[in-house]
């Protein structure tokens, strides 16, 4: 069960990289009628909801074999994520009919599901606290909710590449760059940790943790960064280039430094490639696009990700908080950053509805929020541990 | 129509204003809420001595009660404890009433303790933590002054000198 | 200053931008632009002309909105802040905060804790920002909502020619038969569940005006909502207790006015048996040594029968029996308790046996009940122990004397006085775990260890909460209220009669494809020509 699960994923992946390619086609295809999607397109859609059915497979099979929602760790959570997303972009494809906004969101989900693979991925069994029917429930939902509110961000990105300048040097042109670089990274760290996994790499270190106890530290990329007092116990690997005070954790900053190289290497390779920028490169994809429906599209995702968010992360949160932790709300690091997803988001509806922020400043706002997200779901359980960081490991 | 906006308005900030600052208040008081407060009765409780008597609350009303929760482990309470024994041999025939609440430990703990420092009031245990529960006890040592017609008059934490005691005592003697 | 009358009769308050009843505009800034502005329809929503007193000054502070996304902003940074480090009430009790921060983080340690970021959720200044919050949702409402109802209410459905020129899709054509265009054009609004008013002739339709009221319901939900969190400050509404119970053992329930009863019948933890649960789980069980499958005690729940002071023996008759488990809280009246910690193996008995140290012959077993020593064992045949001091949580302090640090009976030790046939007068014997001291030079007897029995203990959460409700139909109302603007919209369609042409537009407060498929939908086949979006053709125009 567990390998047609795995095998159902793996489909899923490929189907989505498929899909987007088929809908990048659709855009460049020379003979679209004027009115409504191509051939392209559509085979791009059925190629994304086929995607969509082996994931919901995976999703299944997974639950039978466990008897739980693979929702309970960090691979299981960012998996569904990227299916959410993908479900997500199907629904508001069939409302807009918009070939590009595949061409987003697809790669995101993609990424998003790799990076998910970089976590362990066995099936693992409920520790009590989990035990709950409001563990399908709540994730579920706020994953969802965080998902509609992640294709705002896609529309968002394409009203940008499509709207910035780039023959003139400016914030905006910098930082929809740096919004691209980012991308790049994520997708330099999930490079170099399948490869260097793939090639079994491990390195065992002897290090003094920062209560003075003496510890073994498992690396799985060469050690650029050694942990405090590290002696190198396996043979043969690379020796750190410089050693970590105790309370900063050496391993992370190695996977956050592998992966800012990683990323470097492989944007100056695309630049090389493209002989422009990123965001320059994208921008002829967005050419016959509208800017005031891309607007719309990320305007409605808010609006539509916006209450299931706030049902899913907040209201069964704390519903579930008050049943498993005794207190609705106890301001753990993972609650403080949903409430201030959600007051992110209740700000954007205001700047929109009161004070006329549409169009550019609502693309940066939905931009912005996204990286908000993101920062929930990577940083907050890998960095700043709390109740929740059961959730990685 | 100006002038009742303004009354509106008026009444709705002062509503507002009002909620705010009760909130703030009872958010910055609320470790000093005592279960038992200053003015209020002293709850009613009855608690056997290493003697075996029965020593009721309500049974010393007309008498100043020196109400001490203690435990052997506590530095500060067993500091304490000589200072009270002497002011208790002062103020007893005046009126003034010593119990000692252990919090729950051992008879033998208790016995041998009380002998080491030869106490003469009486001391009771709570064994099953109904009486501090009751008190809201936390942390040791605790003292609650009874005045005669069973009112709480002051609720101290912490250790007390032998003057500061005998000045207690001097307030709750009838 | 006074009321604004419009050509068409209707007296508007001051400060309005259309008129009420028409539409037309009355602000002479607004007369320029190609497209109106129809945020709460250009009503007079906040009369900046009352700003003369402090009161009028503090209200259109609040009831500014950007003064409102501040706020939110504001909080949203501070929130964010205090998720850099640990806060206080999550950090280990292994010494005071004070020391923590500087000891585990260095100087930024240090310097979150001098700014008080440890507390950061309950400090004064992040409570007033919420308070702000609150004020400003009241305010902002207020001065919206009424205004709002009122142009909604008070609309016509023949709007001024400028009024309709200047929606977003507006179009003008010239079908051949009107009166049957406008007919047929009825019947499919009504079909899409429009609501149709006439008048002259003209038409307006309208559909999902509630959805209007969405973000007022919201921030009524909310300010329940904060409500509820007030209310957590008034004695009595909230109780968060702990409560330690051993096994065997029998408790009043705190707070409850030693009403309730609670005894432990038994603690039981239990993890995942690769051989006993599914297969599947092998793997991760293996990765991680040990995963936690159940943490549970078994209770039952005493009531106090009649009425008897404290520290009385209490007359309890059973309620019930109950399995409290982690997501499984024993409820009765408004408590819960809840599994929430416990300690394993705590000493519960000591064994010992009076010992001959050349001989190593014994002459008899005593067991010490760690809770409840006896003062003396008599073991027969002139053989006694008697405990001289006992020390539960034994440690030596500063002067080398024995002291005990709490009752809890962590590290048990004794002096024991040990009398024998041929020692009348006792031999004097310390003994802590792993540990004999004889102060009095050789005994010739000693208190040999044989042997411990221990008990678990659990950790209760004493929880009442009487503000749950409050919170909850907070939460309710706010989830009626986002829905409601967010999954329905305002739409209105006007239809009018200007010179033998006819004028159709639109409006939507959002999603304005939805709207115009609909209007095309509705005018397909009677000849009135689908009108355009004209900001749309304005960005085309740009781009």
């Amino acid at each position: 069960m567990v390998t047609i699960s795995s095998n159902l994923l793996y489909t899923a992946f490929i189907l989505y990289l498929i899909a987007t390619v088929f809908f990048a086609g659709s855009i460049k295809d020379k003979n679209r009628t004027k009115k409504g999607p191509n051939r392209w397109a559509a085979i791009g859609l059925w190629i994304s909801i086929i995607g969509f059915a082996a994931q919901l497979g995976y999703f299944i099979t997974r639950w039978i074999a466990a008897g739980h929602a693979p929702v309970s760790n960090l691979f299981e959570f960012t998996t569904f994520f990227g299916m959410s997303l993908v479900g997500a972009f199907i629904v508001i494809y069939l409302i807009y009919k918009t070939p590009i906004l595949g061409v987003f969101t697809l790669p995101v989900a993609v990424l998003m599901i790799a990076y998910a693979s970089m976590f362990p991925r066995e099936v693992s069994p409920l520790i009590p606290a989990l035990q709950s029917d409001w563990l399908h429930i709540h994730v579920t939902t706020a994953a969802v909710g965080q998902a509609i509110l992640a294709v705002s961000f896609a529309a968002g990105l394409i009203y940008l590449v499509k709207s910035v300048d780039q023959t003139k040097q400016s914030k905006q042109r910098f930082w929809l760059e740096a919004v691209m670089f980012g991308l790049v990274c994520t997708l330099g760290f999930i490079i170099i940790s399948s490869s260097f996994s793939a090639s079994g790499y491990k390195a065992e270190f002897n290090w003094i943790d920062k209560n003075g106890q003496e510890d073994v530290l498992e690396y799985h990329l060469p050690a650029l960064t050694g942990p405090h007092e590290g002696q190198l116990i396996t043979e043969g690997k690379l020796e750190p280039l410089a050693e970590m005070p105790a309370i900063i954790n050496a391993k992370k900053l190695n996977t956050v430094i592998w992966s800012l190289a990683s990323g470097v290497i492989l944007y100056l390779a695309l630049r090389l490639i493209l002989r422009k920028r990123i965001g320059a490169a994208l921008q002829p994809l967005a050419k016959n696009i509208n800017l005031d429906l891309v607007d719309e599209i990320a305007y409605r995702s808010v609006l539509i990700g916006f209450p299931v968010f706030t049902l899913g992360a907040l209201i069964f949160a704390m519903i579930w908080a008050q049943i498993a932790w005794t207190r609705f709300w106890g301001w753990d690091p993972k609650e403080v950053w949903a409430l201030i997803t959600f007051l992110f988001y209740a700000a954007y509806l205001h700047l929109r509805l009161s004070k006329g922020w549409h169009g550019e400043k609502s693309a940066w706002l939905a931009v912005i929020g996204f990286i908000i997200i993101m920062f929930n779901l990577v940083a907050v359980n890998l960095v700043i541990a709390g109740l929740h960081s059961y959730a990685g490991s | 129509m100006k002038k009742q906006r303004l009354v509106m308005r008026t009444v709705i900030l002062l509503v507002l204003g009002a909620a705010v600052a009760y909130t703030l208040y009872a958010n910055f008081t609320k470790d000093k809420i005592q279960k038992v407060a200053v003015g209020e009765k002293a709850p009613d409780f009855v608690l056997t001595d290493m003697d075996g008597n029965k020593h009721r609350l309500s049974d010393y009303e007309g008498q100043g009660v020196f109400l001490n929760f203690w435990g052997t482990w506590c530095k500060p309470c067993e500091k304490e404890m000589p200072y009270m024994n002497n002011q208790y041999k002062q103020f007893k025939d005046e009126g003034v009433q010593v119990l000692a609440v252990n919090v729950g430990e051992t008879d033998l703990a208790v016995n041998k303790f009380s002998e080491r420092y030869d106490l003469a009031f009486p001391i009771v245990i709570d064994k099953d933590s109904q009486v501090q529960s009751a008190y809201g006890i936390n942390p040791l040592p605790a003292t609650f002054l009874i005045d005669k017609d069973g009112k709480v008059v002051k609720y101290i934490t912490g250790e007390m000198t032998e003057e500061t005691i005998k000045n207690y005592m001097e307030q709750i003697k009838p | 200053m006074k009321e604004v009358k419009c050509d068409c009769g209707h007296v508007n308050p001051i400060g309005t931008i259309l008129c009420e009843s028409c539409g037309k505009v009355l602000e002479e800034k607004e007369k320029d632009k190609k497209l109106l502005d129809m945020r709460y329809e250009g009503s007079a929503r906040r009369s900046q002309t009352y700003n003369k007193t402090i009161i009028d000054k503090i209200w259109n502070f609040f009831s500014s909105v950007k003064v409102g996304v501040w706020l939110i902003v504001i909080t949203l940074i501070a929130s964010a802040v205090g998720t850099i480090l640990p806060q206080e009430m999550y950090i280990p009790p292994i010494m005071p905060a004070e020391e923590y921060y500087e000891d585990q983080y260095g100087w930024i340690g240090k310097l979150y804790y001098d700014l008080g970021f440890h507390n950061l959720y309950s400090s004064w200044w992040y409570l007033i920002l919420i308070a702000s919050i609150g004020i400003s949702l009241v305010i902002c409402s207020l001065d919206r909502v009424v205004p709002l109802y009122r142009a909604l209410k008070k609309q016509k459905v023949s709007r001024h020619e400028s009024y309709l020129q200047r929606q977003r899709v507006f179009g003008a054509s010239q079908p051949e038969d009107t009166d049957k265009a406008f007919t047929m054009a009825k019947e499919k609004l009504k079909s899409k569940k429009y609501s149709i008013r006439e008048e002259n002739g003209n038409i307006l339709a309208e559909k999902g005006r509630f959805s209007r009221w969405g973000p007022y319901v919201n921030h009524v939900g909310l300010i329940i909502f904060l409500i509820g969190g007030m209310l957590r400050f008034v004695p009595g509404m909230y109780v968060d207790k702990i409560l330690w119970i051993r096994e065997g053992e029998t408790k009043v329930i705190p707070e409850t006015n030693g009403e309730y009863y609670l005894k432990n019948d038994g603690f039981i933890l239990e993890m995942y048996d690769k051989e006993k649960d599914k297969e599947v789980f092998g793997e991760a069980i293996d990765k991680a040594g040990m995963v936690a499958k159940n943490y549970q005690s078994n209770v039952t729940l005493y009531k106090k029968q009649g009425d008897t002071v404290a520290g009385e023996e209490a007359d309890l008759k059973k309620v019930k029996d109950y399995e409290i488990k982690v997501n499984k809280p024993l409820k009765f009246e408004n408590f819960a308790l809840y599994q929430v910690d416990y300690k394993l193996n705590e000493l519960n008995k000591m064994s010992f046996a009076l010992t001959n140290k050349k001989t190593g012959e014994e002459y008899g077993d005593l067991t010490v009940d760690l809770n409840h020593p006896q003062d003396e064992y008599d073991l027969g045949n002139g053989y006694k122990a008697e405990v001289v001091s006992y020390f539960p949580d034994f440690e030596f302090d500063e002067n080398g004397e024995p002291v005990t640090k709490s009752r809890i009976p962590n590290n048990p030790a004794f002096v024991f006085k040990m009398f024998t046939p041929d020692k009348p007068d006792g031999e004097i014997s310390f003994v802590a775990i792993r540990q004999t001291i004889e102060p009095f030079g050789d005994n010739e007897y000693k208190m040999a260890f044989k042997g411990i029995d221990t008990k678990n203990v659990s950790a209760l959460t004493v929880r009442k909460d009487l503000t749950l409700w409050i919170i909850a139909l907070g939460g309710v109302i706010f989830m009626i209220g986002v829905a409601q603007g967010s999954y329905w919209n305002h739409r209105r369609v006007w239809l009018r009669r200007v010179n033998g042409e006819v004028w159709v537009a639109g409006h939507t407060n959002k999603n304005w494809h939805g709207l115009k498929r609909e209007i095309e939908t509705a005018l397909d086949g009677t000849g009135i020509m689908m009108p355009e979006d004209q900001l749309q053709n304005q960005s085309e125009k740009k781009g």
